[in-house]
């Protein structure tokens, strides 16, 4: 599809579906249809066959028009596990899953960090064996954002530990509702409950859910990962002036009369990294748009994640005395569409930054990931390497 | 933020001529003499390549590119150290000339520094590093004279041209005074980074120009000093970018325990950090280029910015540059304190990261 027919059926969605009058879920259906979700993909996966950077048209278009994101409604689901989908995906898995997850009419979440198994992610011990057309699974998964909404979830489980780690995983689609599948909500330093721990007792999963081929479940995996890192890493680049609320909270304290010389210096050095931080999302962006992806954006999500804590600590600490108070300590669960909650408290937002450096890849795994991947640094020390899964040390 | 194929035509361009006339040797081999430069390189800057003149317009002799290739050509110049009064003369001098609203004195000085004929420099600085006072001008029926000192003046022994801030009656005021004017008395200061080279500057009665009316010193420096440290944020990129390679290249070769010491995490973060300063500082250092090209309102802001990340970004990537290679690092014969020593020097010129973070809380009424 050209760019003018693209401007085209934008034109006609927004004429047949006016955002504001408009159901969201309605409007992600009619989204849907007229091939305006992902737009470099075939019209049966939601998409009109455009060039990819051609989604950036669509997305600002609508954003102007004052239509709903559906990553609010599904973030799991459009960020990470669709895209798998659209990669992984048999034509009859894609027709199945796809545009309900668009529409948000079923959730998804995605089920890899184990206990025992959270950077290294492929040392994951949930089990699945097969038994005639259906596959049982057996075992535990933990951090699981929005499981107690789910209907679906994207499993990494392990179906031959005769294998080195990575070649013995397998990718599965799983029913959320079905038999077995108990979701316990896992409440963290913050008070509340965004991610839940869920244990598999016994679930069947028909073979057709299973995603790639039996043992190929780490190549799925990875897609998984990489789109992560990506939303992750992009949710900076759309901040507006960068830093203003940094100098905003200088200014309050030390209207109270809490500035001083070395707070104000904090508040620039902030400021500062803020900014170089945004310029990079920038750059990053920029590289990506030619086909050349660069260093940059691995660099973000290590930057900003650490960032955002010495940010978050800094608005705590010029609360002064009241830094040291959590306003209320009930339980939270998330709701959707994402941020229906409302804004958290600073002292809140102080607590939570601690998960940024350990979600979506830890700090230290990062610096692995660009000492290797980037510098081309030797491995890290593996002891596991070429070892069957079930012979490596736990 | 992205360079057209031009752009990096003209890098690669630098790049080779910087092979051939900046290696390592070349580098020690002038940094230890009195001048610090090599003519016949500087000759063939301006004759080949024209690099002198790379910024100023045409109608001054000069290439007519935008600031945003000189900072990229600075940016090759820093990852080899070249030693060459370029810095003095193609950035400070002629953007004191741009910026001066003198049309006559553009005419005439400009193309000599463009061709590289003429050596010239800026010196606004007192022993503070501050662009106060110290110098004063006195108007006599025969001109201008100068009386006081100049400090830190980069290449100032060595420079034809130095362009003078002085006090006059309606205030700070640009002069230009040659080389070898009477009065004008030169002392070469031993610096800690041999390869830029500083002098103090005494005028004794010394005979000197007027460039621009009397009174309009203040506004050309303040703009010319936020370009210099545009400038130097790019250079300290092609620094920091150097190190880093210089780090890595040692960190899969050199073995310790039966291992590359680049597969310890120990050597392996401090690497990856190392290349988060240095992505970092491009991104600064490459916006506020292109601020600087196309005249956006915020050079201010840019400029302090980029100047206080990058420098510290590039001092700490150059520190850490010696403690990845260990005691060989820390030897006169490895290049490593070449770059810390010149990433030392660039942090503490035109005001150090305190200072601009000071600027930037002023600006922001904090």
């Amino acid at each position: 599809m050209s760019p003018e027919e693209l401007t085209a059926a934008i034109d006609a969605l927004l004429r047949d579906h006016p955002p504001a009058t408009t159901d969201p879920h309605e409007f992600f259906a009619a989204r849907f249809d007229a091939g305006l979700a992902w737009v470099w993909v075939d019209p049966s996966d939601g998409g009109s066959n455009a060039e990819p950077a051609l989604q950036g048209l669509v997305e600002q278009r609508l954003t102007e028009a004052g239509a709903p994101v559906p990553g609010a409604y599904n973030p799991i689901g459009i960020g990470m596990c669709g895209p798998t989908l659209l990669t992984h995906g048999t034509p009859e898995q894609r027709a199945r899953y796809l545009r309900p997850l668009y529409t948000g009419e079923e959730i998804w979440c995605q089920l890899f960090s184990e206990p025992s198994a959270g950077s290294d992610v492929a040392g994951l011990a949930a089990r699945a064996r097969r038994d005639g057309d259906d596959w049982i699974l057996d075992g535990q998964k933990v951090w699981t954002s929005f499981a107690h909404l789910s209907h679906r979830g994207l499993i990494l489980a392990r179906t031959d530990p005769t294998v080195p780690k990575h070649n013995g995983i397998t990718a599965f689609v799983v029913d959320m509702h079905a038999p077995g599948v108990d979701v316990r909500p896992l409440r963290q330093l913050t008070g509340d409950a965004e991610f839940n721990e869920v244990f598999f007792d016994g679930v069947r999963i028909p073979d057709g859910d299973r995603l790639g081929d039996v043992g190929a479940g780490w190549r799925v995996g990875t897609t998984t990962l990489m789109n992560e890192r990506v939303s992750l890493g992009g949710a900076i680049a759309t901040r507006e002036e960068p830093g203003a609320g940094l100098l905003e909270s200088y200014r309050v304290a030390a209207a109270r009369g809490e500035g001083n010389p070395v707070r104000r210096d904090q508040a620039i050095q902030l400021w500062i990294e803020a900014n170089v931080n945004y310029l990079t999302a920038v750059r990053a962006a920029a590289g990506g748009n030619r086909g050349k992806p660069g260093p940059e954006g691995s660099v973000l999500k290590l930057t900003s994640a650490e960032f955002n804590q010495r940010a978050a600590e800094f608005q705590n600490d010029l609360l002064g005395p009241a830094g040291a108070l959590l306003p209320a300590h009930e339980m939270r669960r998330p709701t959707l569409p994402y941020g229906s909650m409302g804004i958290p408290s600073t002292q809140t937002t102080f607590l939570r930054s601690r998960a940024n450096t350990i979600e979506g890849g830890t700090s230290e795994i990062l610096r692995n990931i660009l000492g290797e991947r980037v510098l081309g640094l030797p491995g890290d020390v593996r002891v596991d390497k070429g070892v069957a899964w079930k012979d490596v040390p736990r | 933020m992205s360079f057209s194929p031009e752009q990096e035509e003209l890098r690669a361009t630098v790049r080779s001529f910087l092979d051939r006339h900046s290696d390592e040797a070349a580098v020690r081999r002038l940094m230890e003499t009195d001048d610090g430069y090599d003519p016949a390189v500087w000759n063939l800057m301006g004759t080949q390549l024209g690099l002198q003149g790379l910024y100023i317009p045409e109608e001054y002799g000069g290439s007519g590119f935008s600031f945003a290739e000189l900072c990229l050509v600075l940016e090759e110049m820093g990852a080899r150290l070249l030693c060459a009064p370029f810095f003095a003369s193609a950035v400070l001098a002629a953007s004191a000339l741009l910026e001066s609203d003198d049309e006559e004195a553009k005419k005439d000085l400009l193309p000599g520094i463009a061709s590289g004929e003429t050596i010239a420099t800026l010196a606004y600085s007192n022993d503070s590093g501050q662009p106060d006072g110290a110098v004063t001008a006195t108007s006599t029926p025969a001109g201008y004279t100068l009386d006081g000192s100049r400090h830190f003046v980069l290449d100032g022994a060595l420079a034809d041209l130095i362009l003078v801030v002085a006090c006059a009656d309606a205030g700070p005021s640009l002069f230009a005074v040659e080389k070898g004017a009477d009065g004008l008395t030169p002392t070469r200061l031993p610096t800690m980074d041999l390869t830029r080279k500083q002098a103090d500057l005494t005028f004794d009665d010394t005979p000197a120009r007027l460039i621009g009316a009397e009174g309009s010193a203040d506004e050309v420096l303040q703009r010319v000093l936020q370009l210099a440290c545009v400038a130097l944020v790019n250079e300290s990129v092609g620094g920091a970018r150097a190190v880093l390679e210089q780090a890595t290249t040692y960190a899969k070769e050199r073995l310790q325990f039966g291992r590359p010491i680049g597969s310890f995490q120990a050597i392996k973060h401090r690497c990856a950090d190392m290349l988060v300063a240095v992505e970092g500082s491009r991104s600064a250092a490459y916006h506020a280029a292109t601020v600087a090209a196309t005249g956006d309102g915020q050079l201010a802001v840019i400029a302090s910015l980029a100047k206080s990340y990058v420098s510290e970004a590039y001092f700490s990537v150059a520190a850490e540059n010696i403690q990845v290679h260990g005691g060989i690092g820390f030897t006169w014969e490895h290049p490593a304190h070449l770059y810390f020593k010149r990433a030392k020097s660039a942090e503490l010129l035109f005001g150090d990261p305190i200072s601009h973070r000071e600027l930037l809380a002023q600006r922001f009424g904090l």
